[in-house]
């Protein structure tokens, strides 16, 4: 017998590591879920400081939104490339991808400093707790994509990644689309719909 | 017994560290401290969990054994009012969080993988990490005790009482972020069970041929990926509203204080069964075993555990009746509650008619297999009473409750433990437990256990309330009811219970120094994880087997007679053994130890102690984890083959692509 | 030993073209156009359920398509919207303890 037998080979065939990140992020939409709850239950109550419809800027966040969005194509983008193993392009659309992210947070930050400005404080009111706790959850998550993301392109540009590279960007991806989702979710609850 | 040839062993898989990514090369020891501490074998791990578990069941049991000394007589003085709030907050939190769900997670990981065929879990590493992010969470949760003291707002701790005007000390802080740190360890032993045992299952292993031990365990898991969350976010609520002034819980802000009350409880309720379903799948394997018959109804009671699991999610309010929910949600949630005790009575009804008609075997395992069904169903009944609202609005927070859950959870899910011990041991440690000491270990515990629990319904129902430090002489009442006479019993029925749990421990000790070997298949059992040695070895199975039937092991050994439908002997284990080891596969390659797991596990209580403290140590925490976590990505699950001593140069090494985690 | 199937059925599963994607980001951003339109537009009784219709289909879009479980393996889409339906469900629940949906 020549043949290696590896001591935990999946029977089905289907990678355990998508199975893995697919049951997380299962467990992520009760998180998320129950942070969006607590901010609806809470949005409209404001003992002092403004309230949401005073601060909101709909049409920043509708760009900022917008760029996140559009971060998922170039993230699926990343993942056709590497599908294709080409290696160039898994490098662009990765940078590509992290670079909107970037822009998302970055949008996030003024959005926030602005808020404060205006009198919107973490211990204001239920709806500045709540708030800031729900879309700071989310920025937090954004932030651990781009780091991932930029991760990945480093140490593909030194060495190989172990296991398959091509599932490694996909596994990021999966993870990119639900920060994605989630904020789809967000803007129309938190954002468009009004109190 | 036939005489057997056996084989020259399979050699071991050794790993060089000849090919290193990141900074540390791999641990390489086979034996000693670092064996066990950078170990990624699901077997190793989950003795690990067993003893750290047994630790804390100690612990907890202290704390309890204090609070009966408190509650003996009138106006107790062993503790005083602080002390006694820390005391039943610790006992509880440590007998959930740090007992019986690692204690089950310890029979998950050792057995799931044995039962399916599996030669380990999906994730290796991640199973390590789980084991080291419960036993540092546990240690961070209990660490309060020496920093200012414990958290003392309750098991549920509900706010706005958690805050930092009813609890001053950073007691709670250290509750809230312990138990996330625990809350990460059950997430990720959830992930990981999952997939191994959607993905990892032997040839011919379909679900509905799977041990009813790793159904339940499954359907404990999927119970945690989705109930875990939860509690994280009622957690992060609590911590940002003591630590950065947030506002949730703030009723003069306009808060609502049931949010808590919710969030902890859509929690909570899957808890319940996270706690019970472990133990009903071990004594689904035992009862069986020794009453030398099939389980009665296999189907019934698969989807019963299902539907116990599903239906857990749509009850728990039921602990918020006497709130104030309104008509509506209280009817609804009354409903919903009686509706769950169907399954379980599905369950009950199906283990008593296992052991209809069977020879029964009584034997150690069996009978704290038969105390769970009787004792559980006491408990049962009770939980029945609270389903209906307005008795239980009158049952709220008195003894009857504490009376209730210690009898499921006592009386059912540590029953259920110990019976998984006795009838483990032996493949866990190729030793057998002694039988003697275990009768007198499992009388003595249920006598105890009734002596402490039942006479709680009458304090209950007299209306001494639970988490009073103290009672008077002169509210004691009279005769029969009187609080004085129960509550003494109840106190000397605890050192009982603990008297019986100190003879396991006592067995234990005997049973590791009694040389004699167990056989190899000492109860005639059924399922697979008895188709290797006693203790497994490292790869678990020489050869991978195919399953053919429910209950295989027990196929291989038994045939049925066509006509009179008499099963009978047809090999014996020690002859289906050695046909394995005559054919076993070699350079069978394991994943290999890592270093990354305890040091990323190591990252998070520094974090969360910095954020108490000083948030300069969590920046520390940070570093250590973003560095564990890029040492962990760079690393392969298992060593590239180049690494195993054994294989000839370039034997087939081109052949087989591992599937890294 | 079933070692490396992993790596045959993996690339049948992936059955979108570049072109394909972008096709799918365009109908995305006009949607998400027409979300924000009713920012500025009165939209009347529609406006709740409209912009609810958008949401989910912008969602399911994006899990359909760039996230491939409309071509993958059924078990992913299990895993995934076990947990999606009963955040839903739990937490509507939760909501209408509260009578959040009847103010």
């Amino acid at each position: 017998m020549t043949d290696v037998i590896h001591g935990h080979a999946s029977s089905t065939g289907i990678s355990n590591v998508k199975l893995g990140m697919w049951a997380f992020l299962g467990s992520e939409c009760l998180l998320f879920g129950g942070l969006i709850s607590t901010y609806m239950l809470y949005r409209g109550r404001v003992t002092g400081g403004p309230r949401p419809s005073q601060i909101f800027d709909i049409p920043f966040t509708s760009v900022s939104s917008f760029v996140l969005l559009m971060s998922s194509l170039t993230m699926v983008l990343a993942v056709s490339a590497a599908h294709k193993d080409d290696d160039r392009k898994i490098n662009l659309w990765l940078t590509v991808t992290a670079l909107l992210g970037a822009t998302f947070v970055g949008g996030q930050v003024y959005e926030f400093t602005a808020f404060y400005k205006e009198g919107l404080g973490f211990s204001t009111s239920l709806f500045g707790s709540s708030f800031y706790t729900l879309t700071g959850f989310h920025g937090v998550h954004v932030t651990v994509g781009i780091i991932m993301l930029m991760s990945l392109v480093g140490i593909l540009k030194r060495s190989s990644v172990p296991g398959k590279k091509a599932e490694v960007v996909e596994m990021i991806g999966l993870y990119w689309h639900f920060v994605d989702i989630v904020w789809i979710i967000i803007f129309t609850l938190v954002y468009l719909i009004p109190v | 017994m036939a005489i057997i040839e056996r084989p020259a062993p399979t050699l071991p898989a050794i790993v060089t560290p000849t090919t290193t990514y990141g900074v540390l090369k791999r641990p390489v020891s086979a034996t000693g401290w670092r064996s066990w501490v950078f170990t990624v074998d699901h077997k190793k791990l989950g003795i690990m969990y067993g003893a750290t578990a047994m630790f804390f069941f100690i612990v907890g049991g202290v704390e309890a054994l204090l609070i009966r000394l408190q509650l003996a007589a009138p106006n107790g003085k062993v503790l005083n009012a602080d002390l006694y709030n820390q005391m039943f907050t610790m006992h509880a939190t440590t007998m959930v969080f740090l007992f019986v769900m690692p204690m089950a997670a310890g029979f998950a990981n050792y057995f799931v993988p044995l039962q399916i065929g599996a030669r380990d879990v999906a994730f290796p590493r991640l199973n390590a990490f789980g084991f080291w992010a419960f036993l540092f969470g546990g240690i961070f949760l209990n660490m309060a005790w020496f920093l200012g003291g414990a958290a003392d707002g309750g098991w549920f701790m509900y706010a706005p009482n958690s805050g930092p005007v009813f609890s001053p000390t950073n007691g709670v802080d250290f509750w809230a972020l312990g138990l996330q740190i625990t809350g990460i360890a059950s997430l990720t032993g959830a992930i990981n069970l999952i997939i191994t045992v959607l993905n990892m299952r032997a040839p011919g292993m379909s679900l509905m041929r799977m041990p009813i031990f790793t159904w339940m365990i499954t359907v404990v898991q999927f119970l945690l990926l989705f109930a875990v969350p939860v509690i994280t976010v009622a957690l992060f609520l609590l911590s940002f509203q003591r630590n950065f002034g947030a506002q949730f819980f703030d009723v003069a802000a306009g808060a609502d204080p049931l949010l808590w009350q919710h969030l902890f409880w859509i929690f909570g309720h899957p808890e319940v069964y996270i706690l019970i379903l472990p133990s009903f799948g071990i004594v689904s394997e035992v009862l069986p075993v020794f009453s030398r018959k099939p389980l009665f109804g296999y189907p019934f009671v698969v989807f019963s555990g299902a539907a116990i699991g599903f239906v857990g999610w749509g009850v728990w309010a039921h602990h918020m009746f006497a709130s104030g929910l309104g008509p509506v949600s209280v009817a609804v949630f009354s409903l919903t509650t009686m509706a769950i005790a169907v399954p379980t009575g599905v369950k009950i009804i199906n283990w008593t008619l296992t052991m209809w008609g069977g020879k029964l075997w009584f034997t150690t395992a069996m009978k704290f297999a038969i105390g769970l069904i009787v004792l559980f169903t006491v408990g049962g009944l009770s939980g029945v009473t609270h389903a209906v609202a307005p008795s239980d609005t009158q049952q709220t927070d008195t003894y009857y409750i504490v009376a209730h859950f210690h009898y499921v959870l006592f009386g059912g899910a540590v029953l259920g433990i110990f019976s998984g011990f006795y009838y483990w041991w032996p493949k866990v440690f190729g030793k057998m437990l002694n039988e003697k000491l275990g009768s007198w270990n499992f009388w003595l515990m249920v006598i105890g256990l009734n002596l402490t629990f039942g006479p709680m319904h009458i304090l209950g129902l007299q209306g001494q309330p639970r988490r009073m430090y103290q009672w008077t002489e002169a509210r004691a009442g009279e005769g029969f009811f009187n609080f004085a006479f129960w509550n003494l019993v109840a106190s000397i029925g605890s050192f009982i219970l603990a008297v019986g749990i100190l003879l396991f421990l006592i067995n234990v000790v005997i049973t590791a120094r009694n040389p004699q070997k167990a056989p190899l298949d000492p109860w005639n059992a059924r399922s697979l994880e008895w188709m290797t040695t006693n203790p497994p070895k490292e790869h678990n199975f020489d050869v991978i087997p195919t399953v053919h039937h429910l209950d295989d092991f027990f196929h291989q050994k038994y045939e049925e007679d066509a006509t009179t439908h008499i099963m009978t002997q047809v090999r014996t284990a020690e002859e289906i053994m050695a046909e394995q080891e005559r054919n076993a596969e070699k350079h069978i390659h394991m994943p290999s130890p890592s270093y990354w797991p305890i040091v990323l596990a190591f990252g998070l209580p520094v974090i969360t102690f910095g954020l108490i403290y000083s948030h300069l140590i969590s920046v520390i925490g940070g570093v250590i984890v973003l560095f564990a976590a890029y040492g962990w990505a760079l690393e392969s699950s298992t060593a590239p083959d180049s690494d195993f001593e054994n294989n000839s140069p370039g034997s087939g090494l081109d052949k087989v692509t591992a599937n890294h985690d | 030993m079933t070692t490396n199937t992993a790596d045959t059925t993996h690339e049948k599963q992936h059955g979108m073209s570049d072109a394909g994607y972008i096709r799918i980001a365009i109908i995305l951003a006009a949607i998400t156009g027409l979300e924000v339109s009713t920012y500025y537009v009165d939209f009347g009784v529609l406006f709740l359920p409209a912009l609810l219709i958008m949401m989910v289909i912008k969602f399911v879009m994006v899990v359909s398509y760039f996230m491939h479980l409309k071509f993958d393996n059924k078990m992913f889409s299990f895993l995934f919207y076990a947990g999606l339906v009963l955040a839903v469900g739990v937490y509507a629940a939760f909501l209408a303890t509260f009578k959040f949906f009847i103010q």
